[in-house]
C-alpha cells in the first residue's frame, strides 16, 4: 500500500502526530479518521477508535497517516481527489463525536492542489469494502 | 483586498449570566457526576464568559431515568394541556426576548440584530405553531365494510434524544423540542459544546412550566455525553442536526437499537439568478441583489447558506457589480452593537477552517471578488473570530463550490441556458436549500421542480416560517422540521382493527 514511489494523498503535521500519540495512550487503541462533509462541524476530519465508525463500499480509503487509516465518502472524494490533505491541529472548541474534542483542540485539514506531475503518481485508493475483503482493516 | 465597513456604535449591556450552569434533569439543577465544568468561550472576544457542566454517561442515564418517569404521565396529558404548556413557553420567551437575544449573541457570536429579529421571534412562533397544530390534529378512521372499522391513532414514541447544533442554539433546540413535546414525548437534549449556555438561561425561565423530567438538558462533549445518548437502548428515537460523518455514526448506533432517526446534515445551496432578473433596475432587482448577499446571514453559518451563486452570463456584470458593492457595505463590528450586520464565527476551529477554505479557493484559481481574508477588528475584538464576507468567482468543480465552508463565503459562476443552470445546481452531494430568482412565470414553477433539494425559495431566501416543511434530499438528510409532519417523526401509529360483526368467520 505504502509503496514509496507514490505521492501520498494525506499527510500530517507534527502537532497532529503529538495528538494522535496522546489519544492512542488515552484510549489504548489504534485510531481511524473519516472526513466529514456538511454543516456545522462538517468539512473536518473525525477521529475515532479504530473500527468504531463502520466503513463500507461508499467510503474511499485514501491512505494511512501515522498508522491511522483515513477515509472519505466516495462522492466527496470525487471533488477532493486533486488536492493533497494535511491533517493538522487547531485550538478551539469543536463539537461532534471526534475523540479529541474534550482536549479543547480540533483536527483540521489544510489542502494543497497537486501538480500535474504528482497527479500521475498518486497513491492508489480502495473502498472500505475492498479493505475488509482483503483483511486490511 | 477591500476596506471593511465598520460599526461605530457601542455594544449594549451584557445581561447577568451565571458563572456556571449545571445540568437540568428532572426539573432540577444537577451537578455533573464528574464534578467538572468546562469554559464556554464567547466568539466575540475569544474569552470565557461562563462554564458548562461536563456531562458523561452517568448524567445521561440520570436524565433518561427522569424522562422515562415523566413519560408515564406526559404521554397521557391532554392535547389542551400540552398546548397550554407550549404557549406558556412561547410567552416567557417573548417576555424575555431582549435578554435572551443578548445571551444568544454572547454565546454564538452572531449580531444582535439577527437574534432580536430572527432567532428569538422564530422560537416564539415555533412553540406557538406546535401548540396550535396539536389542537387541530386528528387521527383517522376508515370503515372497511359495514362491520369493520380501522382506527389509526397516534401514540408518542417515548423518550427521545436530541442533539443540537451551535449555529442557532435556541432556535435549533426549539425546532426539535417543540414537536417532541407536542407529540407527547419526553426528551433528553444535548446542546453543542460551543454554545451550552443560552439554553440553560432559557431553562431557568421555563423550569416551572414543564412537569419534571419532560425536558432534560445535559451539556458536555460529543464523545462523552452525546455518544452515550445516541447509543442508549433507552431512547426511542434520535434527532440530529450536524454533519455527515456524525450523522452516519448516529444512524449506525440507531441500527443497533432498531430505532428511527431524523437527520439534517447541511448543504451547498445554489442560488440561481435567471436572465429576466436583469430586465429592469427596479425593486425586484434590488431584492434579488439582497437575495445573493444573504450568504452573509448568520456569518454564513447556516445549513442552507446560499454558498453558490449561479447567474446568467448576460446579466453577470450588472448583477455582480451590485452584489459585490452590497457585500462590501456589510457592517462588521461588536456583535452586541445594534447596527452591526455581521458578527463573529462561532469558534476558533471554525474560524481556522474557513481560512483554510479561503486558501484552497485561491490555490484552485478562484478569483476573489471581495473579502478573502480574516477581519482584524479592534477595541477588544482582536481575539474574536471575524472573517470578511467573501465572494469567489470560479467553476462548480472547485472545492469551494462543493464543500460546506460554513462561513461568510459564497462562490459565483455563470450559466448560458436553463438546462445548464439546473445541471450545475444539482451537481452536488447535497440537497437541502436552493434559491430561484426570475420574472418568468414558467421558470418560477419548472426550475424549482427540477432542483433536487427539499426547500427551494422562489424569489426569496432564508425565510424559515413554521408551517413550511424544511428538510433535505440526497446527503442532506431526511425528516421535515418546521411543520406538523414533524409530529409523525415523534409518534407511532396504533391501529385498532375492530369487527362489529357477531358472526364467526367459519374457518374453524
Amino acid at each position: 500500500m505504502s509503496d514509496k514511489k507514490y505521492i501520498p494523498r494525506v499527510i500530517l503535521s507534527e502537532a497532529a502526530i503529538d495528538t494522535i500519540d496522546t489519544l492512542r495512550k488515552r484510549f489504548g487503541t489504534d485510531l481511524m479518521f473519516h472526513q466529514s462533509g456538511g454543516c456545522c462541524d462538517g468539512s473536518s476530519p473525525m477521529c475515532f477508535e479504530k473500527g468504531d465508525f463502520k466503513v463500507g463500499g461508499s467510503d474511499i480509503w485514501i491512505g494511512k497517516v501515522y498508522g491511522c487509516d483515513f477515509f472519505m465518502n466516495k462522492d466527496q472524494f470525487e471533488y477532493w481527489k486533486h488536492t493533497q490533505l494535511t491533517l493538522d491541529i487547531t485550538q478551539g472548541r469543536g463539537s461532534s463525536f471526534s475523540i479529541e474534542i474534550p482536549m479543547g483542540i480540533r483536527f483540521i485539514i489544510r489542502s494543497r492542489v497537486f501538480t500535474m506531475e504528482e497527479l500521475e503518481n498518486l497513491e492508489p485508493t480502495m473502498t472500505g469494502e475492498e479493505m475488509m475483503e482483503n483483511n486490511l482493516l | 483586498m477591500s476596506t471593511l465597513t465598520l460599526s461605530q456604535s457601542k455594544p449594549v449591556d451584557r445581561p447577568q449570566i451565571k458563572e456556571k450552569y449545571d445540568h437540568f434533569i428532572g426539573g432540577k439543577w444537577v451537578a455533573p457526576s464528574s464534578g467538572e465544568y468546562f469554559d464556554n468561550i464567547s466568539p466575540i472576544d475569544g474569552k470565557a464568559f461562563s462554564k458548562a457542566a461536563r456531562g458523561n454517561k452517568a448524567d445521561i442515564e440520570k436524565a433518561l431515568d427522569a424522562a422515562h418517569k415523566a413519560f408515564a404521565t406526559w404521554s397521557k396529558t391532554s392535547a389542551a394541556e400540552r398546548s397550554r404548556v407550549l404557549n406558556k413557553i412561547a410567552d416567557i420567551i417573548e417576555e424575555n426576548l431582549e435578554m435572551l437575544a443578548r445571551v444568544e449573541t454572547i454565546d454564538n457570536g452572531k449580531a444582535l440584530r439577527e437574534t432580536r429579529a430572527a432567532d428569538l421571534p422564530l422560537c416564539i412562533d415555533h412553540f406557538r405553531y406546535f401548540a396550535g397544530v396539536i389542537r387541530a390534529d386528528e387521527s383517522s378512521i376508515s370503515e372497511h365494510d359495514e362491520t369493520t372499522v380501522s382506527i389509526a391513532l397516534h401514540e408518542p414514541l417515548g423518550v427521545v434524544g436530541q442533539i443540537i447544533p451551535w449555529n442557532f442554539p435556541l432556535l435549533m433546540a426549539t425546532w426539535k423540542i417543540a414537536p417532541a413535546l407536542a407529540a407527547g414525548c419526553c426528551t433528553v437534549v444535548k446542546p453543542a459544546e460551543q454554545t451550552p449556555t443560552s439554553i440553560m438561561v432559557l431553562m431557568e425561565l421555563i423550569a416551572d412550566v414543564l412537569p419534571p423530567g419532560v425536558l432534560n438538558v445535559v451539556t458536555g462533549f460529543g464523545p462523552e455525553a452525546g455518544k452515550p445518548l445516541a447509543t442508549s437502548d433507552r431512547v426511542a428515537k434520535v434527532a440530529f442536526t450536524g454533519e455527515t460523518t456524525t450523522g452516519r455514526l448516529i444512524m449506525q448506533y440507531a441500527s443497533e437499537n432498531l430505532i428511527p432517526v431524523t437527520m439534517e446534515l447541511g448543504g451547498k445551496s445554489p442560488n440561481i439568478f435567471m436572465k429576466s432578473v436583469g430586465d429592469a433596475d427596479d425593486e425586484f432587482f434590488d431584492k434579488a441583489v439582497e437575495g445573493a448577499v444573504m450568504f452573509a446571514l448568520n456569518q454564513g453559518e447556516v445549513c442552507t447558506c446560499p454558498s453558490r451563486i449561479l447567474v446568467h452570463e448576460d446579466i453577470y456584470d450588472k448583477f455582480m457589480e451590485r452584489v459585490v458593492a452590497r457585500t462590501k457595505a456589510i457592517k462588521m463590528g461588536h456583535p452586541l452593537a445594534e447596527d452591526t450586520m455581521m458578527g463573529a464565527q462561532a469558534s476558533n476551529d471554525q474560524f481556522e477552517k474557513i481560512l483554510s477554505y479561503l486558501d484552497i479557493g485561491k490555490q484552485e484559481g478562484a478569483q476573489v471578488l471581495c473579502g478573502g481574508d480574516k477581519a482584524s477588528l479592534n477595541s477588544g475584538l482582536e481575539t474574536g473570530y471575524y472573517i470578511q464576507p467573501t465572494i469567489f468567482k470560479g467553476h462548480n468543480k472547485m472545492r469551494i463550490f462543493q464543500e460546506e465552508i460554513f462561513g461568510p463565503v459564497t462562490s459565483v459562476t455563470t450559466f448560458k441556458t436553463t438546462e445548464e443552470a439546473i445541471a450545475i445546481a444539482n451537481d452536488t452531494m447535497y440537497g437541502l436549500g436552493a434559491g430561484l430568482w426570475s420574472r418568468d412565470a414558467h421558470e418560477l414553477y419548472q426550475v424549482p421542480r427540477a432542483i433536487q433539494a427539499g426547500r427551494v425559495w422562489v424569489n426569496c431566501y432564508h425565510a424559515y416560517p413554521a408551517h413550511a416543511p424544511f428538510g433535505g434530499y440526497k446527503k442532506s438528510g431526511f425528516g421535515r422540521e418546521n411543520h406538523l409532519m414533524m409530529l409523525n417523526h415523534y409518534r407511532q401509529t396504533k391501529n385498532m382493527l375492530i369487527s362489529y360483526s357477531k358472526n364467526k368467520l367459519g374457518f374453524f
